[in-house]
């Protein structure tokens, strides 16, 4: 397992010819995505997660658990410090639970590219509840969020001003907001900010002020009838005393629930492969046609580019006409 | 294909309180372009050998202040051993006496470093281990 994600993660032959081989064995896992600013307590509450998972289930209902904890690559040595693990020490020795630590390693396009690659990996693997920690609110998050089936952004008390510290980007990738560190003060605030930007971003939501609420049934949308709408959970918890976590499993359950009622899990899982496939179709037909054409013409065409004698439409009208 | 990365696993076994000794290596080997889990304090051997195979590193280093380095060290060797990984370099750092040092180069461990020693060359030490796996393992 270990040695294959190696081969994923550097994009080897057999690394892709395994991922070829383990495509149609998955399919059953539930991504689960974790992401927030530094140090609010994302490895505490995966920690607990896994715990929580492994502890509850029983037999062959204890659901197998995988970690992918992310974390950015130095742009200046290429290298990493990789200290996730150091808050899932709590997960050592128990053979149901894999922790696999990756640097972002530069390019965002191959983050998200090895992280899917070992999140199919582990789905194949049987790995049930796939966990994938990512830090901060860029680029990257928004492709983990599109990867996961769930999305977690994870809070903390006390960052700052309050409405600040609080971008409203990541609310759009939100399906559960966690107030984690709510042993600080300060978490009424940032709960009472939190609940101010949801009821701007999700208008709808509006008419079910009961956050409790997993989703509302058909007949009590007005809005927008037959589509069953989210509504992001607000929960708390302290990760480091245990706190709040069955209510954080219960609400992922929720939106579990939610997403495979309203066919939202189908909509989301046909979205995701259509657009990798759409992707792997431009590389590779950009490719293709990069192999074949005259690089002598090219270099000609790109250098009346450059001198501004055409176009780029232009350019590229007269490259595809050869 | 994008370009091959030394994994290392940088952990604290043993009771001893502090790391600082550790950061600073683990800092000064993401300078020199590596991956380092970084796994903390207070590690047992198992939990070292755990996550070695996990995160499929190229070498261990164990950071021994506590005087325990000819028990600890053998134990997660023949733990890696056990998991199939006899080829993962092992590297120590601590205070550890000379004539010691000598019995753990013996035991098959790469490297041993006092509290003094040069990153720099502990990374160059790192890469050459890695490279002659690599050309052994090729050959
Ligand atoms: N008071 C308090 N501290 C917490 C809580 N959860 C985590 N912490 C502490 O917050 C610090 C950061 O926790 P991590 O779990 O490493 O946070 P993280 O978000 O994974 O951090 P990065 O991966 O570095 O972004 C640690 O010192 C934890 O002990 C909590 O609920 N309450
Ligand atoms: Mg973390």
């Amino acid at each position: 397992m270990a040695r294959l994600l190696t081969q994923i993660e550097n994009d080897t032959p057999s690394g892709r010819a395994a991922l070829a081989e383990l495509f149609r064995h998955t399919g059953r896992a539930h991504l689960i995505g974790v992401t927030g600013a530094p140090g609010t307590g994302k490895s505490s509450l995966v920690n607990q997660l896994a715990r929580f998972y492994r502890q509850t289930g029983s037999g062959a209902a204890r659901p197998k658990v995988a970690i992918i904890a992310v974390d950015p690559s130095s742009p200046f040595s290429g290298g990493a410090i990789l200290g996730d693990r150091v808050r899932m020490r709590d997960l050592a020795g128990d053979a149901g639970v894999f922790i696999r630590s990756m640097a972002a390693r530069g390019s965002l396009g191959g983050l998200s590219a090895a992280t899917a690659g070992a999140v199919q990996a582990f789905d194949a693997a049987g790995y049930e509840m796939i966990l994938i920690e990512t830090v901060g609110a860029g680029q990257a998050e928004v492709d983990i969020a599109r990867l996961a089936h769930t999305t977690l952004v994870i809070e903390a008390p006390g960052l700052g001003d309050d409405i600040q510290a609080i971008k409203a980007g990541i609310l759009e990738i939100a399906d559960i907001l966690v107030i984690n560190k709510a042993d600080q003060p300060g978490a009424d605030n940032t709960e009472r900010a939190l609940r101010n930007m949801l009821e701007l971003a999700h208008p709808v939501g509006r008419a079910f002020p009961e956050a409790s609420r997993p989703f509302a049934s058909p007949g009590q949308m007005e809005t927008a009838p037959n589509i069953p709408l989210w509504m992001p959970l607000i929960r708390r918890t302290v990760a480091i005393q245990s706190l709040g976590i069955a209510e954080l499993a219960e609400a992922i359950a929720a939106h579990r629930q939610y997403l495979q009622e309203s066919g939202e899990w189908q909509r989301r899982e046909r979205q995701r492969l259509s657009s990798d496939l759409e992707t792997l179709l431009h590389e590779a037909l950009i490719a293709r046609w990069r192999a074949a054409v005259d690089e002598e013409y090219y270099r000609s065409v790109a250098n009346a580019l450059l001198t501004r004698q055409i176009s780029p439409h232009e350019a590229v009208a007269r490259l595809l006409r050869g | 294909m994008s370009e091959r990365k030394i994994r290392v696993l940088i952990a604290k076994p043993g009771l001893d309180g502090h790391d600082r000794g550790a950061k600073v290596v683990a800092r000064a080997l993401r300078d020199a372009g590596m991956e380092v889990i970084y796994t903390g304090l207070r590690q047992t051997p198992e939990m070292i050998a755990e996550a070695a195979l996990q995160e499929d590193v190229d070498v261990v280093g164990l950071s021994i202040l506590s005087g325990a380095h000819l028990t600890l060290a053998p134990r997660v060797m023949e733990l890696l051993k056990a998991n199939g990984q006899e080829n993962v370099r092992v590297f120590i750092g601590g205070i550890i006496p000379d004539e010691d040092t000598a019995q753990l180069l013996a035991l098959g461990v790469s490297g041993v470093y006092g509290p003094g020693a040069n990153t720099d060359e502990i990374a160059g030490d790192i890469r050459q281990a890695v490279a002659q796996i690599e050309s052994s393992a090729e050959a």
